[in-house]
């Protein structure tokens, strides 16, 4: 089952490649049909266990728990989403893309198998570059080629990590890739710290997190908004994902060793991202830069490792996923609609596009962490880890807040008050096809703002045994 | 009394075919009509492998796998058929590419007369009567024979002879390009002059070991490195003869043929040898060093991995600043070498050890680089190839199959997941890493990130770049190209996805025998 899951939007990638005719509709029925897919495996998926390459001991091992449920659900709600809010500039090939990395996503956060996860976490890259480069502003081919090179320069780093699991575990028998394998193996302590820094790199490219981050600017900046949303708020996750699943469950101790390292990093992070996003002119950009702030405090909560940390982090995944989506497209039709990314030359577009202002300040408010709106739990989980942790890192960590709430009304002041531009042509509000798209958004932004329940339950049961074994390691 | 040697033809058949259809082809030539002979060398050759490429299988499959015939002169080991196989793979889509004719309005990539020089009337003359050198075939199973000899040489003579078997057709058919032939003698009389020397530096070194061990037998040498392994005699002989055979890989410090070679030589002919050459000498190379001087590992694993860390980091530094794309796949090659080099660090066991790592590698690598080299033949302007790599911008939206399969022999080569490249690469690193020999692999995955950016930047060049007013025309090839092309490619992806087969016949082939 979890199986199809994966195998839909790849066939779908196949089919909308050579479908000659209304191949947008044919991407848009398979990623519903993952979307359905993925509703049904919630509730009943069972494990998938088969031996792929024998001589490696690689498996084709899909399991789901409840981290997994939540990002494949964020994944498959996101895509279909975001392929209808695309549809004006993007051709057949980027919808092939897409749904291509869709699949390959869903595949890393479903792997049993850390060779499995590490095939699906290079393999999004190809997709990922191809959409960055074929559509988007005038430097994207230099854009697609940095994005490509930072993320295979983690990538093959990490390539060293596996070939050290592999290593360590056929000197303990037959070599095996599975994960819950590997979380068994007795590794040394200075093989386990050299790989858990091999993992951590890779994972900090992706998620990213200062100094590997520069490529997330660039990128944001030149890809459509819409690849923006699927490589921030999909992609991405997977590094944050990966630090809990891999950096965690496999090195706890390595990871608390480096704790104070990453979160001097996560904490640049924090307040760099912020900063550098308060003095943007471009739209796109001061988006992608407030998402390297946010991920600066999922890493933080992260490595904290108190059960509210990893809660919260894991939650301000699944939220940061929603909120950054919705300002990405918004900003997309906001972009449309001027031309220009350039928020100096928009001002006073609140009287004539008021709903399109109106999602902005909502979707940014739910960025920036406002009470009532689902940010706002996971943030202040982690805020309280951070003070666990350490009281000045706690004060570090909320300054983020402070600087949130400037970045976000600043950009909604310089771009929607202030008397209206006389231009030719008037700007039109958002048509039905937009709002659809939005409202699904802001509706989970309200809904686990007021009813964070049931996504705090799906974490938990993950987050126990973590907190359990870096405890126990310390 | 002197008796003649025993020789097993169950297991060696397959090489005599190769060689008795080259000698054939040297018959055909003297004998039969003009007209006829295409044809006739073509099927020759292609039959010929074909039952040659069968033989082996049966013999790998056989029960006289591991013999050692011709007084030990020859060991038909595990390793060593399934590297004969791979050799007669790649040289059965050579022989297609060989025999392209539609590309070049209806002649073939090599010159109508080497001994016209070029420029003069007799060429010219040579062009108007539509001369074709058919001899191509014959010298090719030649170098296809002595490829086959060694991978399963034995002793250091038949190792020497089956160098020079292999090496000379390899000098004439470079120089047989039909266009650019200046440059293409060029790098014939490089090549020549620069495998001759290393050739004489091999026989030296050859002739040292016998000297130390007093035996030609690679498993008596064997035998007597691991009973006094510290010898002067051995060290020069063991460095000497490393020389010769990374010569013949393009390691460096000795790779400066490599990309003078892969341009100049007729495109057919870069792209056939490329794959089997490469092939034949880490075969040869790993059977020397694990049998004859295994012992010794201590000794030139270092040494090995010193050449290896330079290779890669050169290979894939140099390819960066080329605007050629046939030089840039010649360093390239240089980068991979030194991949299959770290590989050759590793230890040898009975599951996933060097040999199958290295094997493995030389499979992806073979088919990646056949298929890219019959694409670059098929990417064409008014005056023949279009090797510049200016006049491959836009080829994506011109020909998005064309540029799409070469994209994925890049990603192949530059080790993406779902690629054969990939589990090479990974595998020539666990190897190696496995071996403890950590700064090389540090080192091996540097230079692969160097490397990603040259590949990624052809792809960059095909997809995301308008095309020039003199960009390059994609010219509908014959079936055959069309066939070697996606079998390339098919092999290429199939191996990345379920290459368990492949590594489970590698691993039940074994390690070499002594």
């Amino acid at each position: 089952m979890l199986t199809i899951l994966v195998l839909i939007p790849f066939a779908g990638a196949l089919v909308t490649a050579v479908m000659p005719a209304r191949p947008k509709m044919w991407a848009f029925g398979f990623a519903v049909a993952t979307l359905i897919a993925g509703i049904v495996t919630m509730f009943t998926a069972p494990d998938t266990d088969r031996v792929w390459m024998e001589p490696l001991g690689v498996h084709w091992a899909l399991e789901m728990d409840g981290f997994g449920k939540l990002m494949v659900m964020l994944t498959v709600v996101l895509v279909p989403l975001v392929m209808v809010a695309a549809v004006k500039d993007h051709d057949k090939r980027w919808y092939a893309w897409a749904l291509a990395l869709e699949a390959f996503a869903l595949l890393t956060f479903l792997a049993g198998d850390l060779f499995l996860f590490y095939i699906a976490f290079e393999a999004t890259l190809i997709p990922a570059y191809f959409m960055i480069g074929q559509n988007g502003g005038p430097g994207r081919a230099k854009a697609a080629v940095k994005f490509l090179m930072f993320q295979l320069g983690g990538g093959l780093v990490l390539l060293g990590a596996l070939i050290g699991f592999y290593v360590v575990s056929s000197q303990a028998g037959p070599p095996s890739y599975l994960i819950s394998d590997l979380a068994q193996l007795d590794i040394g302590t200075t093989a386990e710290r050299w790989i858990f820094v091999a993992m951590f790199i890779a994972f900090a490219v992706k998620a990213p997190l200062f100094p590997v981050h520069t490529w997330l600017a660039d990128t944001t900046e030149q890809a459509t908004p819409a690849t923006s949303v699927l490589l921030v708020c999909i992609l991405d996750k997977i590094g944050t994902f990966a630090m809990i699943r891999l950096c965690l469950g496999l090195v706890p101790e390595a990871s608390a060793w480096a704790t104070p390292v990453v979160v001097v990093l996560a904490l640049i992070s924090i307040v760099y991202g912020a900063v550098l996003a308060i003095g943007q002119d471009d739209l796109l950009r001061l988006i992608g830069l407030t998402s390297l702030s946010h991920f600066g405090l999922i890493t933080l909560g992260i490595f904290a490792a108190t059960r509210e940390g990893l809660v919260g982090s894991i939650l301000y995944m699944v939220n940061h996923g929603v909120a950054t989506a919705a300002m990405f497209l918004i900003a997309g039709f906001l972009i449309t609609r001027k031309g220009t990314a350039s928020i100096s030359s928009m001002r006073g577009l609140e009287k004539a596009t008021p709903v399109l202002a109106g999602t902005f300040l909502i979707a940014g408010l739910a960025t920036a962490g406002l009470p009532g709106l689902s940010q706002f739990v996971s943030e202040i989980l982690v805020l309280i880890s951070a003070f666990d942790y350490h009281w000045l890192v706690g004060v570090i960590a909320v300054s983020a807040i402070v600087l949130a709430a400037i970045y976000v009304l600043w950009a909604y002041q310089r771009i929607f008050t202030g008397p209206p531009q006389l231009s030719k042509q008037p700007v039109a509000d958002l048509n039905r096809r937009e709002i659809g798209v939005i409202t699904p958004l802001l509706v989970a932004l309200l809904f686990f703002g007021f009813v964070p329940g049931p996504l705090i339950s799906a974490a938990q049961p993950v987050v126990a045994p973590l907190v359990d074994v870096i405890q126990a390691g310390e | 009394m002197f008796e003649s040697p025993g020789i097993s033809y169950a297991t060696l058949w397959p090489v005599l075919l190769v060689l008795g259809v080259a000698c054939t082809g040297v018959v055909v030539e003297a004998f039969a009509p003009r007209a006829a002979r295409f044809n006739t060398q073509v099927s020759l050759a292609l039959v010929g492998l074909a039952a040659a490429l069968a033989g082996t299988v049966m013999v790998g499959a056989g029960p006289h796998l591991g013999v050692a015939t011709g007084e030990g002169a020859l060991i038909v080991d595990g390793p060593g058929v399934f590297s004969q196989g791979l050799v007669l793979l790649v040289s059965l889509g050579g022989v297609a590419l060989f025999a392209e004719r539609r590309l070049d309005n209806g002649v073939s990539a090599f010159a109508g007369q080497a001994a016209a020089l070029p420029g003069t009337p007799a060429e010219r003359t040579a062009s108007q009567r539509g001369l074709e050198h058919t001899e191509v075939y014959p010298l090719m199973m030649f170098a296809v024979g002595g490829m086959m000899l060694f991978c399963v040489s034995g002793d250091l003579l038949m190792l020497f002879v089956a160098l020079e078997v292999l090496s000379l057709p390899l000098y004439l058919l470079t120089g047989l390009a039909r266009r650019r032939r200046l440059l293409s003698q060029e790098a014939a009389l490089k090549y020549f002059l620069l495998g001759a020397f290393s050739s004489g530096i091999f026989l030296y070194g050859l002739a040292l070991v016998y000297g130390f061990a007093g035996s030609m037998s690679l498993s008596e040498i064997g035998a007597a490195v691991a009973e006094d392994g510290s010898s002067p005699l051995l060290l020069l002989g063991i460095g000497l003869m490393a020389v010769g055979l990374l010569f013949k890989t393009g390691a460096v410090p000795f790779h400066s043929w490599t990309p003078d070679v892969y341009q100049g030589a007729p495109t057919p002919v870069t792209a056939w040898m490329s794959a089997a050459t490469k092939i034949a000498a880490f075969a040869a190379m790993l059977r020397l060093f694990y049998v004859a001087f295994g012992a010794e590992g201590d000794i030139w694993r270092p040494a090995i991995g010193v050449v290896a860390v330079l290779t890669m980091l050169l290979g894939a530094s140099f390819a960066v600043v080329q605007t050629d794309v046939k030089r840039m796949l010649g360093y390239s090659a240089v980068a991979h070498t030194g991949f299959l080099l770290t590989g050759l660090l590793g230890v040898q066991n009975d599951s996933f050890g060097s040999t199958q790592a290295v094997l493995f590698y030389l499979t992806a690598y073979g088919f990646a680089t056949l298929g890219a080299f019959a694409i670059v033949s098929m990417v064409r302007g008014p005056n023949g190839e279009a090797g510049s790599l200016d006049r491959w911008a836009g080829l994506g939206r011109t020909n998005p199959w064309v540029a799409g399969t070469f994209a994925v022999f890049l990603l192949s080569m530059a080790g993406l997941p779902l690629t054969a490249g990939f589990i090479g690469k990974w595998g020539v690193f666990a190897v190696a890493l496995g071996a403890g020999q950590w700064p090389v692999v540090a080192v091996a995955i540097g230079s692969s990130v160097i490397a990603v950016f040259f590949y990624v930047r052809v792809i960059m060049l095909m997809f995301f770049t308008d095309a020039h007013d003199d960009a390059a025309t994609v010219v509908t090839p014959s079936y055959a190209t069309t066939v070697v092309i996606a079998l390339s490619a098919v092999a290429t992806v199939l191996l990345g996805v379920i290459p368990g087969p492949v590594l489970s016949l590698l691993v039940d082939a074994g390690g070499f025998i002594g």
